[in-house]
């Protein structure tokens, strides 16, 4: 079997685009999916009244549900009453809403288990609950929470190739296209497309392990 | 919406069955594949713990739709014939053995090595030890995050769909390019999955909160 034509320069070049694609929208929602995931754990971690248990319940239903069924609903559910979004915007929702759910906890944990005496000793010392959350407990809590967000980003990079199912171009998109057109292609692709998920996912898997290690 | 499953109630179920069977299946066979992968992981031979070393790392850092799709799409084309729900059943156990071989290695290594040695000092032989003393302690450890797992991957057996696997979310899809009626379509195929998973999550929080007490 000849597997020369697979990487051609023309095919290349599309898989490379299909990277860029994956490449923003995994950024664009990492970046999104932290800042509400952070929120919705401030909230749950703060026990507002109503507010926290309503955000709590939100977060259990999302986190029960599959990424896939989420982003079905988001791209074709949601204009059926009146919620548009393109295709490129349908994923990075449906991926935002599922993973700031899932970072939402771990933030949450991540503040839970700095010890209670932290937040009264700052108190005491007359700083405000806010001034307590962003100066004392926000910075002990961020060690525990880092390699466990590092985690999820990377489950969120290997989640966007969910996205092939609303037809989003990348990379895994990319791929099917270029091996449609010749059996010869299928193995190359396959091949190609696992280095390139395997590569990102690996190098961010040790900065992981790295920032696990200097926090202990 | 109530009407909308009323109609296609037995494709629903049908596809919640599929969805069920093939979560199970996939719990079974990666539970075992896990536990034989920790084992590996922690054994004394360098081989065995690079071999283990390599299947979880790369498992874990490529896209599960990849490997479904290679069992759907390259393996028929070179070797043999595989159905949409074998296929992902296959890509389904082979993902979720990577994450489990972990969740146990962690347990297992949790466990303090002085139960081991306290347990062989006081006339244990080591497999009575590991029986007796060590893996109850690690099964403690294990369950809540095992748990967890399975949670995932009853959510991730929806890769079926991609895979043309019968499950619950394909049959879903069929209903809604069928009915045009996606909202309401979606929205039962949500509570389906909530029926599955919510209670497990539940009784996983009582389990944590259960064992961190005891600690």
């Amino acid at each position: 079997m000849d597997f020369s034509g697979a990487f051609s320069w023309v095919n290349i070049r599309f898989l490379l685009e299909g990277l860029w694609v994956t490449v923003q929208v995994a950024g664009i929602s990492i970046v999104l999916s932290f800042i509400i995931g952070g929120l919705i754990g401030l909230v749950r971690f703060a026990k507002i009244p109503y507010l926290s248990k309503i955000v709590g319940l939100y977060v259990e239903v999302i986190r029960n549900l599959p990424l896939l069924l989420i982003i079905f609903f988001t791209y074709f559910a949601l204009p059926q009453i009146g919620i548009r979004f393109d295709i490129f915007w349908s994923a990075i929702v449906a991926l935002t809403i599922f993973e700031s759910a899932m970072l939402s906890e771990i933030i949450r944990g991540g503040l839970n288990a700095v010890p209670n005496g932290q937040m009264e000793a700052a108190r005491s010392t007359g700083l405000s609950y806010g001034q307590g959350l962003w100066y004392i407990l926000i910075p002990q809590g961020l060690k525990k929470m880092l390699p466990p967000i590092v985690s999820q980003f990377i489950a969120l990079i290997k989640d966007t190739s969910l996205a092939v199912i609303i037809a989003l171009p990348e990379v895994t998109h990319h791929a099917k296209i270029i091996y449609g057109q010749s059996t010869n292609y299928v193995l190359p692709m396959f091949v190609a497309m696992t280095l390139l998920y395997f590569l990102v996912c690996y190098a961010l898997s040790l900065v992981a392990k790295q920032l696990e290690l200097r926090f202990k | 919406m109530l009407q909308l499953f009323m109609d296609h109630s037995g494709e629903f179920l049908e596809g919640l069955k599929y969805t069920l069977l093939s979560s199970v299946i996939a719990l079974i066979f990666s539970l075992i594949i896990g536990i034989l992968i920790a084992i590996f992981q922690i054994s004394h031979s360098k081989p065995l713990r690079i071999v283990a070393k390599i299947y979880v790392e790369f498992f874990r850092n490529i896209p599960l739709l990849i490997i479904a799709m290679f069992f759907y799409v390259v393996v028929p084309m070179f070797w043999f014939k595989l159905d949409g729900f074998t296929a992902g059943t296959i890509g389904l156990t082979i993902y979720t053995s990577a994450f489990i071989a972990e969740t146990i290695r962690a347990g297992i290594l949790a466990v303090p090595p002085g139960q081991l040695e306290a347990a062989r000092s006081s006339g244990f032989s080591y497999v009575q030890a590991m029986w007796y003393i060590v893996l109850p302690q690690a099964i403690k450890i294990v369950i809540p995050p095992l748990g967890n797992q399975f949670i995932n991957l009853i959510k991730n057996s929806s890769i079926l769909a991609v895979v043309t696997g019968l499950d619950l979310m394909y049959q879903g899809d069929l209903i809604a390019s069928a009915t045009f009626n996606t909202f309401d379509t979606y929205m039962i195929v949500a509570l389906l999955y909530l029926i599955l998973t919510l209670p497990l999550s539940i009784i996983m929080n009582r389990l944590e909160k259960k064992f961190a007490v005891n600690g």
